[in-house]
């Protein structure tokens, strides 16, 4: 027990460092895929055939392989294959590599989200519009958006709470989260070494988050409850 | 001069033949009524109005100008589409309220947007808000202004609808069967509304079901049948007299209900 009182500062000063890494990781993907995962959703919705068939061949490669492997070659392919390591060697390479790799997986996987919330707007929304005289992007902006956001909120959120969990795939490039903080005191780290628990301790950093996130999440649905 | 001059429509999906060859005009403060069965081709021809539908054959002139003339190409430009579509303005049988917004914001929307676009909301913010609150009192909903959509019965949202369409200042107004979706009772109120524009002298084109309704109000009465007008005339000819065969059919079926 004395041991474990001892160690527990230490460790939680490591663990928060390592869970302000994921935090950022966290947050840049939803920076960057929000709106990238519209950019998709146009390409897919195009009535220009190569573009949608295109767009379609992304969404399939990017679906169809595991973030983990996205996140290897992201990270290596300049490197060992182009022989120019652009991302350098240090923490912060790999943080923006990981970054990369994360914003383009998860704008995929909305992108398919947004494209069902505007394919279900009924058209009879765009058709009013059209004929009050507006364009097609203030009909957009104006009327489509925020019934497609209200839509979408359900799947989004499951989402978010899985890319809570999937940066912790971002160790595979030892990015230093949370994760790897953790083990790091099984090898020794800290002066404390051969020590589990720190690991699953980790767990629990995900679960509060999670839990804050569940709760803002649910708000956000709540305020979007006042139409229909 | 007729307000509005329609010449050989024609509109076809595929290999589905919808308008074959329409015609007809309509003076200013007119009332024209369409009928026929489902699928006869009404709903397409209010949407080749509203340009919601682009025809394949025909023109349209409103106030002896060319709005539309599918042998002249540079009627057809995407950019001049939006400007011509004012001249119309389209009641649609769902209301097609915009469920976020307030009753007051649908109808203020439309003018906020386009005043934006020329920077002279400030000035004219007032003047639209003024507007629309006089609407609604002309179609008796002052006290649900600030009323969602679905916080309104379909009666009242298709009210709504029809100021929506008003402030833009329609030269027609078309309605695409505004009572279909509801029930008896709340058919009769906007019918209402309806039958006072027609009193303040607008010029709309009614599709309906509504056979009582179309002969009353209607300056002129259009039957199509599988695409084409089958019958046009005055009211009391087309119902009181129709001398084609289908017409006789299609309004026998109704005077038995």
């Amino acid at each position: 027990m004395d041991i474990f009182l001892h160690q527990l500062p230490i460790v939680v000063n490591a663990l928060n460092v390592g869970f302000l890494q994921t935090l950022k990781l966290f947050s840049v993907t939803l920076l960057g895929a929000f709106p990238l995962g519209l950019i998709i959703a146009f390409g897919s919705l195009s009535k220009i055939k190569a573009v949608s068939m295109f767009t379609g061949f992304i969404i399939w490669i990017i679906r169809g392989t595991p973030l983990m492997i996205q996140l290897l070659i992201v990270y290596y392919f300049p490197g060992l294959v182009l022989h120019n390591p652009i991302w350098g060697g240090g923490e912060q390479g790999r943080f923006l590599a990981a970054s990369l790799a994360f914003i383009i997986n998860y704008a995929c996987y909305f992108s398919e989200i947004y494209r069902g919330g505007i394919q279900s707007v009924p058209v009879g929304q765009q058709e009013a519009g059209l004929v009050l005289g507006m364009t097609k992007s203030q009909i957009f902006f104006n009327v489509t958006l925020l019934q497609m956001i209200k839509r979408i909120v359900p799947p989004i959120s499951n989402e978010i709470i899985t890319l809570v969990k999937d940066t912790s795939l971002a160790r595979i490039i030892a990015l230093q989260e949370v994760i790897w903080a953790g083990q790091a005191f099984m090898k020794g780290s800290h002066g404390i070494s051969g020590a589990i628990w720190p690991l699953f301790f980790t767990a629990l950093y995900y679960l509060v988050f999670n839990g804050i996130v569940t709760v803002l999440l649910a708000r956000l649905e709540r305020k979007l409850d006042y139409f229909r | 001069m007729p307000i509005l001059d329609v010449k050989n429509i024609r509109k076809r999906f595929g290999r589905l033949e919808v308008l074959k060859d329409i015609s007809f005009s309509l003076e200013k403060g007119e009332v024209l009524s369409i009928i026929g069965s489902s699928g006869s081709g009404k709903t397409t021809l209010l949407r080749c109005l509203n340009f919601l539908e682009r025809p394949d054959g025909g023109s349209i002139r409103v106030n002896d100008e060319v709005l539309l003339d599918c042998a002249d190409p540079s009627t057809l430009k995407e950019s001049q589409i939006r400007r011509k579509r004012l001249h119309f303005g389209l009641v649609f049988q769902s209301f097609n309220l915009f469920p976020q917004y307030t009753a007051l914001d649908n109808v203020m929307l439309a003018p906020k947007l386009l005043a934006h676009e020329n920077h002279t909301w400030d000035s004219v913010k007032q003047k639209v808000h003024d507007e629309a609150v006089e609407l609604f009192a002309n179609i008796g909903l002052s006290d649900r202004m600030s009323n969602y959509p679905h916080q309104l019965s379909g009666g009242q949202q298709q009210r709504v609808a029809i100021a929506r369409a008003l402030i833009m200042h329609p030269d027609i107004l078309c309605f695409d069967e505004p009572t279909s979706a509801l029930d008896p009772e709340l058919t009769g109120e906007v019918l209402k509304v309806i039958r006072k524009l027609s009193e303040q002298k607008r010029t709309m084109i009614i599709v309906t079901h509504e056979m009582e309704f179309a002969r009353d109000v209607a300056d002129k009465v259009i039957f199509m049948d599988g695409g084409r007008i089958c019958e046009q005339g005055e009211p009391h000819e087309v119902f009181g007299n129709p001398k084609e065969e289908r017409t006789k059919q299609f309004l026998a079926r109704y005077n038995q209900k």
